[in-house]
């Protein structure tokens, strides 16, 4: 096994990068205060969002763009970005999905999203957004039985602004950061949800998003309360066409676990990374944080990252409750010139507060992978535990692995382990793997799937079998 | 089955075989033997394929057919097997899953159906039974935790499911205790047979107690300099390698007389 073989097998081909044909209703480029009112008559918010979008956008103008990351990339032109985009045919909103632009379904479709009735996915509530705006949500009335609210973002601060004006912005302030600042003024959809107190939701809930138009900026809001007691398993997918621009994603993602309430979120991204020269791509910024407000509430993050030019994000938990939990469970893989700077923060405030941090990245090609963490265990937080374990993968000599882990410990009795290894991917193994009649495609896909068991395994049964046939084809390629 | 002539094999350009002829028929066993640095794994590889060793000269018929153009994998499915005298672990991935893959790739090839769940695992059962393991062996990540004496009997496990026609085993008995060499014995004795021919590489004669080889060679300097029967292996537990070394390289007429 030769490194050109090598190189030549994670060549690979990205399987989502059509564009759909539907004609879009978008807002001038640029960004000024006029957009913004824009964007808020558009979606006919309440005062409330207008005025909150205001703040965050004059607080946006104080801020400058971040530079710590190891990311490289050229400067972006704010001014040069569409900041909504919608679907025409969604401008007098379908009633139903049956209402809904056929070339939309079909796009859905071609990307396995059956979003008809008929062909839904059994078991799973799917909200999908394209471009700015929501076009569509499956088994809305059989979860509102249950009280449970699932939707677009845009329905939400229509129909229940009581909610969305009580936790929006609480987990993840608009001061927070420069990209969160931006979302806040800007954003325009996204899937809000709410789960009554002691209710389990039955079904997988499930968000799918798309970017079609060109030069735009994709800014979607997700807001998750699980109420005291609540359960609720929801995965995030995502993909985009192929274009040799690059496309600035920059969502924010806030969870919110009351007493006793579990959140799992689970993220498939596979936004479009960008040609073999690094050509194109979406920038992918994204801030996503859970807030375990009550005592004994468990949010867990899983995310297998292989799309996007560059990611650049830290799935966070806050553990303010006691006894509660925080989980991160990461796969990135960066093959040709993507780069991954992605890991995960655990605040500890509560007592007795636990958090774990399992991250894999795979480096392949020119990519550079990045885990950046920190754990940070206040004085309040009597008996909290800590495990972080973060491996690196390597796949062929041009790509790099680096680990920046951060730890701040306050509180005597706690507890903090750190694990981190790195290794190539050995062409013992793979010899080993041809010297029992298995192919090297099929062994490479083996050896990285054995490396991402840890963190499969924590996927919905479904996904998890999406995610090892994601990674096949990230890692496909021939072999001379 | 084998027929290899005047081959040479070098590492970083650095010279390992240099013209080694050795033949070898359905049926037989050959216990290859030497000094550290002879050659002896540097045969077992290149015959497996391994790329990090190049072939300068010579040949290798393998069933009447070149050899050396393959690639390892379609090596192992036309029959070559080599046990590794260190098995790599593969973190993440089974045993029986990897077992499942090789099985099925090999039997592809072929042309036999692959083996659905229930008939694979009532296969593996009956060979782990052979081999004396535990059924946990099977879900543990391959090789890995496994002692020196497990990782040498899941070779085996390996070989007795894939049913190679020519077994090259490197060192197999290095690192096991007398039980465990016991075990691993029984495992290949009980895949002896007329048409499956194995090639056992080892340091040591004691392996040559429990598997009684047809042809001992002695390795050195990359060349085959003596063959005998498996009296030859007891000679040389007595007298070292240092006699051979000195003498000159038995000759092909000899190596056949023996025989």
């Amino acid at each position: 096994m030769s490194t050109t073989q090598l190189d030549e097998l994670i060549g690979n081909e990205y399987q989502h990068g059509f564009v759909s044909d539907v004609a879009a209703d978008s807002v001038p480029r640029g960004l000024c205060e006029d957009t913004i009112r824009l964007i808020s008559a558009r979606k006919n918010e309440p005062e409330f969002m207008l005025e909150w979008r205001l703040k965050a956008f004059r607080h946006w103008l104080t801020m400058s763009e971040p530079t710590w990351s190891t990311a490289r990339y050229p400067a972006i032109d704010y001014q040069n970005i569409i900041y909504y985009s919608a679907p025409k045919s969604m401008k007098d909103r379908p009633q139903s999905l049956a209402d809904v632009d056929p070339e939309l379904l079909r796009t859905y479709e071609k990307l396995g999203v059956p979003l008809k009735e008929r062909e839904m996915l059994a078991g799973v509530a799917v909200d999908a957004v394209f471009d700015s705006v929501s076009v569509g949500t499956t088994f809305k009335a059989k979860l509102g039985e249950l009280g449970i609210i699932f939707g677009s973002f845009s329905d939400a601060v229509r129909e229940h602004p009581e909610l969305v004006q009580q936790y929006l912005g609480s987990v993840v302030p608009y001061t927070d950061n420069f990209f969160a600042a931006l979302n806040a003024a800007v954003f325009s959809d996204g899937s809000f949800c709410y789960i009554p107190p002691g209710v389990r939701c039955p079904m997988e809930l499930s968000t799918y998003f798309r970017i079609n138009a060109r030069d735009t900026g994709q800014f979607e809001r997700t807001l998750i309360i699980a109420d005291a007691g609540a359960y609720v398993s929801y995965l995030e997918g995502c993909t985009a066409p192929m274009r040799d621009e690059n496309q600035l994603h920059a969502a924010v993602v806030e969870l919110v676990a009351l007493d006793d309430a579990r959140i799992k979120y689970s993220t498939v991204q596979n936004w479009y990374p960008g040609d073999k020269d690094g050509k194109g791509g979406i920038y992918n910024f994204v801030t996503k944080r859970g807030d375990c407000r009550g005592a004994r509430s468990h949010i867990s993050w899983t995310q297998v990252e292989t799309g996007s030019a560059i990611t650049w994000k830290y799935p966070s938990c806050i553990l303010r409750g006691d006894d509660s939990i925080g989980e991160f469970h990461s796969v990135a893989l960066t093959n040709n010139y993507q780069q991954a700077d992605t890991g995960s923060k655990m605040i500890h405030i509560g007592r007795n507060t636990r958090s774990t941090i399992i991250s894999k990245g795979i480096s392949a090609g020119h990519g550079q992978n990045t885990y950046r963490g920190l754990v940070k265990i206040l004085k309040s937080a009597e008996g909290a535990r800590n495990y972080s374990q973060c491996d690196s993968l390597l796949l062929g000599g041009e790509c790099g692995a680096h680990t920046f882990p951060y730890i701040e410990v306050k509180n005597p009795s706690a507890r903090v382990e750190h694990e981190a290894s790195t290794s190539r991917i050995g062409e013992d193994q793979l010899f080993y793997c041809q010297q029992r009649g298995i192919s090297v495609e099929d062994a490479v896909s083996m050896i990285v799937n054995g490396f991402c068991k840890e963190v499969f395994k924590e996927l919905p049964m479904e996904f998890a079998v999406e995610a090892q046939k994601l990674m096949s084809v990230s890692l496909e390629g021939t072999v001379g | 089955m084998l027929k290899i002539s005047k081959l040479h094999a070098s590492v970083e350009d650095k010279p390992i075989l240099r013209g080694l002829d050795l033949t070898v028929n359905a049926g037989e066993v050959h216990a290859i033997m030497g000094p550290n640095g002879s050659g002896k794994s540097t045969l077992a590889q290149v015959l497996a394929g391994r790329d990090t060793f190049k072939v300068t000269a010579g040949e290798v018929l393998y069933q009447g057919r070149d050899l050396l153009p393959l690639s390892p994998e379609i090596r192992a499915r036309e029959g070559i097997f080599l046990a590794f005298q260190y098995p790599v672990e593969i973190p993440g991935v089974s045993n029986v899953y990897l077992l499942k893959a090789a099985l099925n790739a090999v039997r592809q090839h072929r042309g036999l159906p692959e083996l659905d769940a229930m008939e694979f695992l009532a296969l593996i059962k009956q060979k782990m039974a052979l081999m004396e393991m535990n059924d946990d062996l099977l879900y543990r990540a391959v090789n890995e935790g496994f002692s020196g004496g497990e990782k040498k009997r899941n070779e085996i496990l390996q070989m007795a499911i894939l049913e190679p026609k020519l077994a090259i085993l490197d060192e197999t008995d290095s690192g096991l205790d007398i039980d465990a060499l016991q075990v691993v014995s029984k495992g290949i004795n009980a895949l002896r047979s007329p048409d499956r021919a194995m090639i056992l590489v080892t340091h040591y004669q004691r392996l040559l107690d429990y598997v009684v080889p047809d042809f001992v060679h002695v390795l050195s300097q990359g060349k085959i300099v003596r063959t005998g029967g498996k009296e030859l292996a007891l000679e040389l537990e007595e007298r070292g390698y240092g006699w051979l070394e000195e003498s000159a390289p038995t000759t092909a007429a000899h190596a056949a007389a023996k025989s």
